[in-house]
């Protein structure tokens, strides 16, 4: 007789659960792992049918993304033989270099933007949210409600008087602008998620930190920040991830200075043979901000998620 | 070390009365009781004490100073909160030497004070642990050693066993009161226990529905209640309230419940109406030549002694004999109630005043 228990599942139940959180793991990451392997193929295997799943690996998709190229003439190129290793690549085709492509500064734009606006978003969702937890605020149930409600649209749907307002105002691809949208559109996700984060500290511990001589803002840096970071370390993900994604606003009140990596990804396209590589490449490259982040304030975010439901 | 006054305190919270005007003194070195049931207001009297709360009128001094408008940081106090309020970021040594810190102490004297008092606390091996993982008991040894630490004017407690369970809380208040003993601070200490109230205590106050009831030593208290509701409250089995309808004369040595006279203690304030009599268990005896007369109901059996349920004409009651006396359940007895410890409630619920209580109530 096989022993049972309640509390401990079955050597089947679990790899059964196993067994789907891998094919879940599997189906999820196949596309994320196609983009990967397709920035390192050359245009030819990158639209090859059936797909190549062994290919010879190349940094040409790389090369392509980060600079801009012409067509030189054989004898030009005889002349002036390619020297460096990326130079080589693009001679191949009959090419130079002319110079780097756009997609440096769009990428420095994501970066600035992306983590400006949840810098933000997040330092002043902790201050709203702490005030509104802790602090006898009128009308505060309806002014949660307010703040809540400005997401109960999808925000494109204010696109146009958006886009009136940045241009009476300036704000049209600005950094700043860009800033100013995305903390707006999250604070509103920053001050609820924060404010369920420190109605779960006590103030007990504030208290004593009073009572101990700390001023209240000491006590709220020293005692409710270090408990909080839970909190502000997922709400800080969820920011993140938002603006860092943000594809429509960025197409619409963006388009030179101040542009971001998703609209420009599409347009290394090119003009005349589909440069699937480059597109893949600079995919790939836009990826890494958001997982490192997420990697490094991985084990908060789990934490964050289950907040309430682990802790006592 | 200080004596703290809470002078016609008062506290709403919005429409609601937490404090009604309340007074009372806690002298310097006394280990001070605020008692009552649930809700009734000691938390938040105990916080105006502390500087968390700004009472709604009336004025606190702590050292002869009215601290009413000072912040909690400014009172040089110590607040032992219930669920110990110890920071979970830090180790059990960083928790005890953080208010030190805040004073601007230098490292190397904070822990030398830290290791003092965790040696006094029996908790020196466990200063570089997390306070996560440590028991209820070691909690609240570490949170009254940080509250140490600061040498305070005084340390206020609200509820600091509550979260323990009922065995080891009993071994922790004799640690606590051995502590204070030593260090002899101020205390002032919130239960709703009235044992842990009256084994602890040099004073209780007792308070119901925001007012304060009585004030005064246990024994006082316990002897010499001055409302039905303190009566009831403190003592177990509670003091039995038997009702009667009549009159008391100033003067007046002796009731009447039905046909049977009563000696009580010299009356000295007139009543009359639906009046009660207290009487603690203790003070009943069984005498057959009594002409006061009540049926047993049940007999409870406690060791050297037993409580008997006794029906009486006026109302049920409770009496604590010796368990070498024999009673069956059915039994008519014939009741006896020692005179000098008697106390006559008038309709409000006062106590009366008599030659035996005024010295304690009197002032009052
Ligand atoms: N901040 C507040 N706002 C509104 N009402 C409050 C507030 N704090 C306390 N009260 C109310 O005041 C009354 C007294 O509360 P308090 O906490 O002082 O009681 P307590 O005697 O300490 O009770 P317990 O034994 O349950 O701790 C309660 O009815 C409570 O609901
Ligand atoms: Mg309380």
């Amino acid at each position: 007789m096989s022993s049972f228990s309640v509390t401990e599942p079955s050597r089947r139940m679990k790899s059964f659960a196993a067994f789907m959180v891998i094919a879940y793991a599997i189906i999820t990451l196949l596309p994320l792992l196609w983009i990967i392997a397709t920035g390192f193929k050359s245009p030819s295997d990158a639209i090859a049918y059936p797909p190549k799943i062994v290919f010879e690996p190349t940094l040409e998709g790389y090369v392509n993304l980060f600079t801009t190229r012409t067509r030189q003439t054989a004898e030009f190129l005889a002349e002036n033989p390619p020297t460096t290793w990326y130079e080589k690549i693009v001679a191949q085709y009959g090419m130079v270099i002319a110079g780097p492509s756009r997609f440096g500064e769009r990428f420095l734009n994501s970066v600035i933007i992306g983590f400006g606006s949840t810098f933000l978003s997040v330092f002043l969702g902790t201050l709203a949210a702490y005030a509104f937890s802790r602090y006898r605020i009128p009308l505060k149930d309806d002014l949660l409600f307010f703040i809540l409600s400005t997401r109960m649209m999808p925000p494109i749907a204010v696109a146009i008087p958006i886009f009136l307002m940045f241009r009476q105002l300036g704000l049209s691809d600005t950094h700043a602008g860009m800033i100013l949208l995305y903390t707006a559109v999250n604070l509103s996700l920053s001050v609820w998620l924060l404010k369920g984060f420190i109605d779960e500290i006590p103030r007990e511990y504030e208290e004593s930190a009073l009572i101990d001589g700390y001023t209240r803002f000491q006590a709220f840096y020293k005692v409710v920040l270090p408990q909080a970071a839970t909190g502000i370390a997922s709400t800080a993900i969820f920011c993140l991830i938002f603006a860092w994604n943000e594809y429509a606003f960025a197409v619409l009140l963006t388009s030179g200075q101040a542009q971001t990596a998703p609209p420009f990804i599409p347009t290394i396209i090119g003009v005349g043979g589909q440069d699937w590589p480059a597109v893949a490449a600079g995919a790939t490259i836009f990826l890494v901000p958001v997982m490192v982040f997420t990697i490094l304030l991985r084990k908060h975010l789990l934490r964050g998620i289950t907040f309430g439901a682990v802790r006592k | 070390m200080a004596q703290i006054r809470i002078d016609q305190v008062r506290k709403e919270f919005g429409e609601f009365t937490a404090v009604q005007s309340s007074s009372f003194t806690i002298e310097d070195g006394e280990f001070f009781m605020l008692l009552g049931p649930s809700g009734c207001g000691k938390t938040t009297t105990l916080r105006m004490m502390a500087g968390l709360e700004l009472p709604t009128s009336g004025e606190i001094y702590i050292d002869g100073e009215e601290v009413g408008m000072k912040p909690a940081s400014q009172r040089d106090i110590a607040f032992v909160f219930q669920m110990f309020a110890l920071y979970p970021h830090m180790n059990v040594g960083k928790n005890m030497g953080y208010p030190l810190r805040s004073q601007g102490m230098s490292r190397a004297e904070t822990d030398r004070r830290v290791r003092e008092v965790a040696r006094i606390l029996d908790i020196e091996h466990m200063l570089d642990r997390p306070v996560g993982g440590l028991s209820g008991g070691d909690r609240q040894r570490v949170a009254l050693g940080r509250a140490i630490v600061r040498e305070p004017k005084a340390f206020f407690m609200d509820e600091p066993l509550g979260a323990l369970d009922a065995e080891f809380r009993e071994h922790m208040a004799e640690e606590l009161r051995a502590l204070h003993d030593r260090i002899n601070a101020t205390t002032v200490y919130v239960t709703h226990d009235q044992l842990e109230a009256m084994q602890m205590g040099d004073k209780i106050v007792v308070m119901n529905h925001g007012v304060v009831e009585q004030f005064g030593k246990p024994q006082e208290v316990y002897d010499w209640p001055a409302t039905r509701f303190v009566a009831q409250f403190i003592g177990s089995p509670a003091m039995n309230l038997m009702a009667f309808d009549g009159d008391v004369a100033t003067g007046s040595q002796t009731i009447r419940m039905g046909d049977a006279p009563i000696a009580i203690p010299e009356n000295r304030q007139r009543a009359s109406g639906a009046l009660s009599l207290g009487v603690r268990p203790e003070h009943i005896g069984f005498d057959d030549a009594s002409r006061y007369r009540g049926k047993v109901v049940a007999a409870e059996y406690l060791g050297t002694t037993q409580i008997v349920t006794i029906d009486t004409p006026n109302g049920q009651i409770k009496a604590r004999a010796d368990s070498t006396v024999s009673v069956h359940e059915g039994e008519m007895l014939g009741l006896t109630f020692d005179p000098r410890t008697l106390t006559v409630f008038d309709e409000e619920g006062r106590a009366l005043l008599s030659s035996a209580n005024e010295g304690v109530l009197g002032h009052g």
